[in-house]
């Protein structure tokens, strides 16, 4: 079975073609972070406006990478949500609209649940059942997997998502949007044993998060002890070694609670290589094992959505030719498929 | 010749099939139920007269000016479609098909077209019929507060579109006498839609899918911040 993903959810416009006997064939990527970064955050409306424009120069490139055309192609994914509703609508529009003129079954596709299956492109997949740390610019969640389809949310953050977390503070260092991956390179100069940031949330059982206090220490460290570029990677240090050990501190303790085996880490704050060694030395610790998604598929893409779309059409979904957007669509409402 | 039409720039959902100088449509006033339903209206006009996209020669779609989602709607499903048959795109104004319209119901031969726009401003054309009954800019589409307006020379004119609702007296106003009746109630639609594109496709002046593309009108829709720390 082949089938072409779109995911257009929020500010990258992505394409890709999954072949289940021989995997992912091509896949490509246009992110809009150009766009946004004078406005310091994304423009929702610049986002659509450039989805509508990308989406099909980028789907004609990758039908050609992977030498297919439209009578070997079985399916067609897009996502459907969460994200920004202006932008969705375009990937499920063409989408959808791709599928009926093509004669094959369209499928609306769940963000987080393409995030989670991320791993699965990688030559060693994890099997299921696993626990997912899921840390995305809007998301942060423990999810318990108990089989494709049926995700249990063990914990989540009860404000700013990580990734929110790292681009916030990162503007307070002066670094532009989107800063997550700039402070990751600032705090590699940093001192870790100038600033000791709180952990949140860990003295008190359970497995939720808080990521918001974080930046508010962040600033006032900064208004303490200056600007100087010394004193911000510094800062940058301290709050990355906070957010990997909050992480940390809480995955293991959803590894105890759930004596998952398993722990797959998925979103944007995965790149982190801070936190992908600390996850890594808490599986050792733990005796489970860890998985990662190659760097480019942490962050939003089109391989992500192809593989959920195979993983759904596998099992005969095909959505009714009245296409739809969820801004807002919780994991566990999802059908178990 | 036979081309699909589809229209969502308003609260209006339309789509219609033109075979050979006749046209189905299918219309219905259903705000922010386009993409529920425009889908719909597609498969169910192709089935009636048995066919399927390949057999097409061509797809229209109102381009805009019109709500931003609305359009991209529009166009979305126009490239989906003429992507996945490989068939040429006539993209068609807004303001155009709704003076279309103004001259099939009423016979309206000079039509200020309007739509409104919110923020205090209408999307605006002025249009006049040709010597094969198809309307054509006299004023080419902008956007503009209502006393602002490009007025069109002389004439004789009708105003239609949702422009007039919203700004009607402010409107008369401006182009005085020269305004011998308006409706504030019609929206564009794809029937109209389709036989502006007609002769595009016909003619083989089509544009490949990816040139399917939305024209706001409206550009400025964010303030960029002064970049600070
Ligand atoms: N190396 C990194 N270190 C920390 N944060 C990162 C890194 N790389 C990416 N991010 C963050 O990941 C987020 C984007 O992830 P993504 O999964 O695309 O989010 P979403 O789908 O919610 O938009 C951004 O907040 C970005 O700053």
């Amino acid at each position: 079975m082949r089938v072409l993903g779109i995911e257009t959810s929020c500010d990258e416009t992505g394409v890709a073609i999954y072949d289940s006997q021989q995997g992912l064939l091509a896949h490509v990527v246009s992110s809009q972070a150009a766009i946004h970064a004078p406005y310091g955050g994304v423009v929702p409306e610049l986002a659509s406006r450039d989805h509508v424009r990308k989406l099909l120069p980028l789907l004609r490139r990758v039908m050609t990478q992977a030498n297919t055309d439209r009578s070997n192609v079985d399916g067609v994914a897009y996502t459907a949500g969460p994200g920004l509703i202006g932008a969705l609508l375009v990937g499920a529009a063409v989408g959808r609209s791709l599928a009926y003129a093509w004669n094959v079954p369209g499928v609306g596709i769940h963000h987080i649940e393409a995030h989670l299956l991320a791993p699965m492109l990688e030559p060693e997949p994890p099997c299921f059942p696993f626990l997912a740390l899921l840390v995305s610019g809007g998301h942060t969640q423990l999810i318990a997997v108990e089989q494709f389809g049926h995700y249990r949310i063990l914990g989540e953050s009860l404000d700013d998502a990580a990734g929110e977390a790292f681009d916030k503070t990162a503007s307070l260092l002066g670094l532009p949007y989107p800063g997550g991956p700039l402070l990751a390179k600032l705090a590699e100069s940093g001192d870790p044993n100038r600033f000791n940031f709180p952990r949140p949330m860990t003295d008190r059982p359970g497995l939720d998060l808080s990521f918001s206090g974080l930046k508010t220490h962040a600033l006032y460290t900064l208004q303490r002890h200056g600007q100087d570029p010394t004193t911000k990677a510094d800062i940058a240090r301290a709050f990355e070694e906070a957010v990997v050990a909050t992480l940390v501190i809480k995955c293991d303790r959803a590894l105890k609670e759930t004596g998952l085996q398993r722990l797959i880490v998925a979103g944007g704050v995965g790149a982190n290589r801070r936190l992908r060694n600390g996850i890594s030395k808490l599986a050792l610790r733990r005796r489970v094992r860890a998985y990662y998604p190659r760097i480019e598929f942490c962050t939003d893409n089109g391989a992500m959505i192809a593989y959920a779309g195979y993983r759904r059409l596998q099992a005969h979904a095909n959505d009714p030719l009245a296409f739809f957007a969820k801004p807002r669509w919780s994991l566990s409402a999802i059908e178990p498929s | 010749m036979k081309l699909l039409a589809v229209e969502t720039a308003t609260e209006a959902c339309s789509c219609a099939l033109f075979v050979d100088g006749v046209c189905e449509q299918i219309y219905d006033l259903a705000p922010r139920r386009h993409a529920e339903l425009i889908l719909p209206m597609v498969s169910q006009l192709l089935a009636a007269a048995e066919l399927v996209v390949q057999q097409l020669d061509g797809i229209a779609f109102g381009r805009g000016p019109g709500t931003f989602t609305g359009v991209r709607i529009a166009a979305g499903v126009a490239q989906g479609l003429a992507f996945g048959a490989d068939l040429p795109v006539a993209p068609i104004s807004t303001l155009q098909a709704l003076a279309q319209g103004a001259y099939r119901a009423h016979g309206a031969v000079q039509v200020l077209a309007a739509l409104d726009a919110r923020m205090g401003e209408i999307y605006w054309g002025a249009y006049g019929v040709d010597e094969r009954q198809r309307m054509t800019a006299m004023v080419s589409d902008c956007i503009a507060a209502a006393d602002q307006v490009p007025v069109p020379e002389d004439g004789w004119w009708f105003g239609t579109g949702s422009g007039w609702a919203s700004d009607g007296r402010t409107l008369s106003e401006r182009i005085g006498k020269a305004v011998w009746g308006q409706e504030g109630q019609r929206f564009p639609q794809a029937q109209d839609v389709a036989l502006l594109a007609a002769d595009t496709i016909a003619a083989g002046e089509g544009v490949p899918a990816e040139q399917a593309l939305p024209i706001y009108l409206r550009n400025r829709v964010a303030n960029e911040r002064a970049n600070r720390p």
